[in-house]
């Protein structure tokens, strides 16, 4: 069952990664978008991640996913449907090569075979002791709580930086 | 279970890869951007259930940083929209050698 559900969600997935590139308009590719990160939700969900899976709807497929759908309103984009695809020898040559890097990165990955390691039973334990938030919370607040700080640091200066360079005068 | 999600990864990646070097409007370019993030969250994810939970959390910084990095990006895109009324990036020349 689960990988039934895993292969329909990687499809998905996959999907809407090549929509978001072919679609013609950038409301087209947003929504494209959205598709492929509940996608990816489902696959953490598959992974035992359940609370990042909860992040991803929140924060990526919510916030950030609104905020980009602003700003290509805010610019009146959704009406100029030019084709800015860069097309011929370019296309093909990046394909190509593209191509050629993940063909080299599947079968690298094909021939290992990799199974649940340690870690997969580390995190089952701890989410059955302390539940699927808990057991995030618990390394976040003792070993990272330092970088966890300086996270909220880097998004107060990011909203200051994005106010000072998006005011018309400052 | 761990090989298929790294596949997935590493095709996802390749797909932002591709989308970022061949189109030209700025938005989707940045959005190319995002789901090559997504792409190496997935591995991230997929790792932990080798080597334990620090992967998910770093899952969670990247997340965070993605925010803050989407709020810049949009605001350096409406501040050049401003001055040349296009994010076609085939019209900002202005660092061309």
């Amino acid at each position: 069952m689960a990988t039934i559900l895993f292969y329909l969600f990687a499809g998905l997935a996959i999907g809407g990664a090549i929509g978001v590139v072919m679609s013609k308009s950038p409301i087209g590719s947003l929504l494209f978008m959205i598709t492929a990160l509940g996608a990816l939700a489902g696959t953490f969900v598959l992974l035992e991640a359940h609370f990042l899976a909860a992040i991803q709807i929140i924060v990526y497929a919510g916030a950030i996913m609104v905020l980009f759908m602003f700003v290509i309103m805010l610019l009146n984009l959704g009406h100029d449907y030019q084709k800015d695809l860069k097309g011929g020898a370019f296309a093909v040559l990046s394909f190509g090569v593209i191509g050629g890097i993940a063909g080299l990165m599947a079968q690298q990955l094909g021939s290992t075979g990799l199974q649940d390691g340690p870690g997969g039973a580390a995190i089952d334990a701890a989410m059955a002791e302390h539940g699927a938030v808990g057991a995030i919370a618990t390394e976040l607040y003792t070993t990272y709580v330092v970088p966890f700080e300086i996270t909220g640091i880097l998004l107060l200066v990011a909203i200051v930086g994005a106010l000072v360079l998006a005011k018309r005068e400052v | 279970m761990i090989t298929e999600a790294l596949v997935l990864s590493a095709i996802l990646f390749v797909i932002g890869t591709f989308g970022v070097l061949v189109r030209r409007n700025a938005i989707v370019m940045f959005l190319c951007i995002e789901l090559q993030l997504n792409a190496v969250n997935l591995s991230f994810v997929a790792f932990s259930r080798l080597y334990g939970i620090e992967g998910q959390i770093f899952v969670f910084f990247v997340m965070t940083v993605a925010a803050a990095e989407a709020a810049v990006g949009l605001a350096i895109i409406i501040s050049i929209f401003r001055h040349y009324e296009t994010v076609n990036v085939d019209s900002f020349n202005l660092l061309k050698w």
